[in-house]
């Protein structure tokens, strides 16, 4: 025991904080500035995506093209959704790993600090390749962010698409072998695998289902840049090859992508939930077992996004059996939320506000993905509005408020201030109104049979669509105010205790408020 | 006093009638014309019914949560942490109702892949273009070629590019010429397509099939009641994915055969008038709209192009002094660009209006050799190279 003491003050003699200015951000190898720089990078690639959205809005507020033309709406719906899920989604997500997985196991840093340093950069610089098209003749990818071929074969540009997209693939799988690495080998002794908080629990599954699929997706694009560049035919019918082939690769890689983007928000919202209700999650375990499920049933679920391409019977009846399976551990998940509040001694200051505005717009897209799963009726549903409102209702009141129930809850432990709570309430009432303005009329459209990925519209589908983009520049003029407090909060702000919330539980919070720069050089002890 | 109360009740039904008016009214999916239509229509109702009752419950239950144990009405917290009973209850039930589920859209599902393989009804191949579609009637002969003709958006720019004038009933849901089908008949529709992947969608059908390159797939339909249906392409195809409508209008049996008849005695007019002589003013004045509606989509009604995906017509070399060529590519396409080939889509006349046409139009006269194309040069291309 005396000598990890004395490693401990050796330690302090030698190391005087972070460096000064630029280079301190640059050469970081420090979880919690990795963190920070994670968590900036997406505000910023919301903030961008979300101006992108504001313009497809826009445009689609009346019939017919005012802003735009059709080749600048097909490629700011294909980069809203690049940007939103490679730049804003999956980084924040990455950002509150670097924070919080040391705290919470008790480790000192992320196990491989340098490669986290490198997973970190390369997400600039790739989206610096990608947005750099749009200074191109050509411009920006315009083949929606799921870029069938052979669409995108013939498309301008579509290297820099390619380069940018391998770039993000090589950051996550980085970033998830840093995960995994740290969960396996550096949590406080104590500390079993059951006994790890969810939120780990949830990063050590959505690591190894990134490591898993980000090569898939690799190999996609390769096969594309060899398809658009090298002669093959990979996707190309006229050469041999087979259109179909690229979807099926793609949604390998693109259905457990979508649980990449909901795991870690599960995690997120047992922990508030639980401190909010003043009493221990219900159901630890069956909350592990779950997540583990969904994401064993991501594997199996792909061609539920391909119902339309002329598959087989039995293939379609598989599909569709399986995708329903994922309702069980996901109602699971749900009914151990409310049995959390069950009999609790709840508040709600905003990180449970938007953690129970989590389970119930998240449970209204599960129920969307419910109707979509039945096959005959998806015939209907596929690719119209309806699907559009289901994925933004899972992502947008389903991650996104999640990331920003977690920001809440860990900025005080974060900057040591307290945020402004009437503030707060605020831009939570105002995004929970703008939400479901924009998205839950786009049900209706959908179910009326209006095509995703349109530019212009039948003049039925009028009214709906002005309702929407009132609701979405609502939800993103919101965003401002978000931008508003978070700053704030790190200048100034009612100074935090170490345990900030009274029912919170968790080696997070037995660190002082700011978490100083290293904390657990000496591991804690977990009872 | 009762003239209070009809007050009062204008008073509320006003809103109620405002908001159940036509345009407000399209929350829903139609219940279509097909009986496989009708049977999705009732699943995707029982379905719906399904989750709103297990949200009523769920929801219910946790508000209800919510208010009794809040902090100001409850100060000590429960602190158990597990329950198996109602654990095993909230897997089981909840696999009980997935099953009560599945099994309706299983049969359903098989019904409608048992209706596409029967035999019987008449065979119509669908071609998805960018940004049109082709339809093809196989057991229809008309001189020694399946009939087949094209159907592309009537809706002017200035309806939806240039928003200079009002916009009409059915604003991107009209086309030049609709897929004509007889009713109570059998249609089997065979969807592939010739260039990126489309989607042909008719919501009344409850017909969605993926038009893709190299593949047919096999959407079978039985319409019992006659009438004018408009449809969407629903993959996205690039530019123009929005301006490419699927209209089908569904006739009796012999206004069917009225129809075949016309396109038949259409074919022998045509093949007349290419044998005529043709002035540069009688070519130029066809020509004009054939490349409003066919070409300025992406070559641009002043001959521009869009820098980077079309190339400008006005002052190209070929345009202006390789007619040869200019026919070549008109008649094949250029294989790995998004110039498709027109010889199925452009009769001879209309071929030659249109070449004649860019020839002649913004300044190319003058800079080029101003030779025109002639409906025969058109004969005499297809009979040395097709």
């Amino acid at each position: 025991m005396s000598a990890v003491v004395e490693n401990h003050n050796h330690h302090d003699d030698h190391h005087h904080g972070p460096k000064k200015g630029i280079m301190r951000w640059l050469t970081t190898t420090n979880h919690k500035d990795i963190g920070t720089l994670y968590l900036w990078f997406s505000f910023a690639a919301f903030l961008l995506g979300g101006a992108f959205a504001m313009g497809i809005r826009a445009e689609l507020f009346e019939p017919g093209l005012q802003l735009m033309d059709p080749i600048r709406y097909n490629q700011l719906v294909t980069m809203h959704g690049l940007i939103m899920i490679f730049g804003g989604v999956m980084p924040a997500f990455v950002g509150l790993a670097n924070w919080l997985i040391p705290l919470q196991i008790g480790a000192p840093d992320m196990a491989m600090p340098r490669m986290n340093n490198l997973s970190f950069w390369l997400l600039p610089t790739a989206f610096a390749i990608l947005l750099s098209t749009a200074f191109m003749e050509g411009g920006m990818p315009g083949f929606g962010w799921t870029f069938y071929a052979p669409l995108s074969t013939n498309y301008p540009n579509v290297a820099y698409f390619v380069f940018a997209i391998h770039i993000m693939g090589a950051s996550s799988i980085m970033g998830s072998i840093n995960v995994i690495v740290t969960i396996m080998n550096m949590r406080a002794p104590g500390m079993t695998l059951m006994k790890m908080p969810l939120f780990v629990w949830s990063w050590l599954i959505t690591a190894y289902l990134l490591i898993a699929v980000m090569p898939v997706l690799a190999g996609a694009v390769t096969m594309l840049l060899m398809d658009a560049y090298f002669g093959t035919s990979f996707f190309d019918a006229a050469g041999g090859g087979d259109p179909v082939l690229f979807q099926h690769v793609f949604w390998f890689f693109g259905h457990p992508e979508v649980y990449i983007m909901i795991l870690p928000a599960f995690g997120i919202t047992s922990h508030i939930i639980s401190t909010f209700s003043r009493k221990p999650l219900f159901g630890h375990s069956s909350m592990v077992y779950a997540m583990v499920s969904i994401a064993v049933l991501s594997f199996v679920v792909w061609a539920h996004h391909m119902f339309t391409v002329g598959m087989p019977l039995v293939a379609e009846l598989f599909f569709m059996w399986a995708t329903m399976l994922i309702a069980i551990p996901t109602g699971v998940k749900v009914f151990n939320w409310c049995a959390t509040i069950f009999k609790g001694s709840i508040t709600y200051e905003t990180p449970m506000l938007f953690s129970i505005a989590f389970v119930v717009l998240f449970t209204i897209g599960g129920f969307s993905g419910l109707m979509l799963a039945i096959t005959p009726a998806d015939f209907q549903y596929h690719d119209t509005y309806f699907v559009v409102a289901h994925f933004h209702y899972v992502l947008v009141p389903g991650a996104v408020f999640s990331i920003m129930a977690a920001v809440y809850y860990w900025l005080p432990k974060w900057t040591g201030n307290m945020y402004d709570e009437k503030m707060g309430r605020l831009h939570f009432w105002l995004s929970f109104a703008g939400v479901n303005i924009t998205f839950f009329p786009q049900h209706f459209v959908g179910l009326a049979g209006m095509p995703r990925r349109y530019a212009d519209y039948a003049l039925q589908f009028a009214e709906w669509n002005a309702v929407s983009s009132v609701g979405a520049f609502l939800f993103g003029l919101s965003q401002l105010l978000f931008l508003y407090i978070v700053v704030k909060t790190v200048f100034a702000g009612k100074k935090a205790t170490p345990q900030v919330w009274d029912g919170a539980d968790g080696l997070e919070w037995t660190v002082d408020s700011p978490a100083p720069y290293h904390t657990f050089d000496v591991p804690p002890k977990v009872k | 006093m009762a003239y209070m109360k009809n007050k009062l009740w204008a008073l509320i039904l006003y809103p109620i009638s405002l908001f159940m008016s036509a345009d407000w009214l399209d929350v829903n999916m139609p219940v279509g014309v097909t009986d496989i239509s009708k049977e999705v229509f009732g699943l995707h109702m029982a379905i719906f019914f399904v989750v709103v009752a297990i949200g009523v419950i769920v929801f219910g239950v946790l508000f209800w949560s919510m208010w009794k144990y809040r902090r100001s009405n409850n100060k000590k917290p429960a602190t158990f942490t597990e329950n198996h009973t109602v654990e095993i209850l909230w897997t089981i039930i909840p696999t009980l109702i997935l099953i009560a589920m599945a099994v309706p859209a299983s049969i359903t599902l098989k019904k409608i892949y048992d209706h596409e393989a029967e035999e019987g009804g008449i065979d119509i191949q669908v071609v998805g273009w960018q940004w049109k579609w082709q339809y093809k009637y196989l057991d229809e002969q008309v001189g020694n070629k399946p009939l087949s003709f094209f159907s592309n958006l009537t809706t002017p720019p200035d309806q939806y590019e240039f928003n200079r004038v009002e916009k009409t009933e059915n604003y991107l849901l009209e086309v030049d010429e609709p897929v004509v089908i007889p009713v109570d008949t059998p249609v089997r529709f065979l969807i592939t397509s010739n260039d990126v992947i489309h989607s042909w969608y008719m919501s009344d059908f409850a017909v969605k099939q993926d038009a893709i390159p190299g593949f047919i797939n096999v959407a079978k339909t039985k319409v019992n009641v006659p009438g004018i249906y408009r449809g969407n392409c629903t993959e996205l195809c690039g530019e123009r994915h929005a301006y490419m409508p699927i209209v089908v209008k569904a006739v009796t049996q012999e206004e069917y055969q009225e129809w075949l008849q016309q396109k038949r005695d259409l074919a022998e007019q045509i093949a007349y008038l290419t044998e005529k002589e043709w002035t540069s003013e009688e070519l130029l004045a066809t020509g004009e709209e054939i490349y409003e509606t066919r070409c300025a989509a992406c070559h641009q009604t002043n001959g521009a192009g869009i820098a980077g995906f079309y190339p400008a017509l006005a002052g190209s070399d070929v345009v202006m002094n390789d007619k040869a060529k200019q026919i070549e590519i008109l008649m094949e396409g250029i294989r790995g660009s998004q110039m498709q080939s027109f010889a199925e889509q452009l009769n001879e006349v209309e071929m030659a209006s249109v070449i004649t046409f860019t020839r002649l139009a913004w300044g190319n006269e003058r800079s080029g050799d101003g030779e025109i194309v002639i409906p025969k040069d058109i004969v005499e291309y297809k009979e040395t190279n097709l």
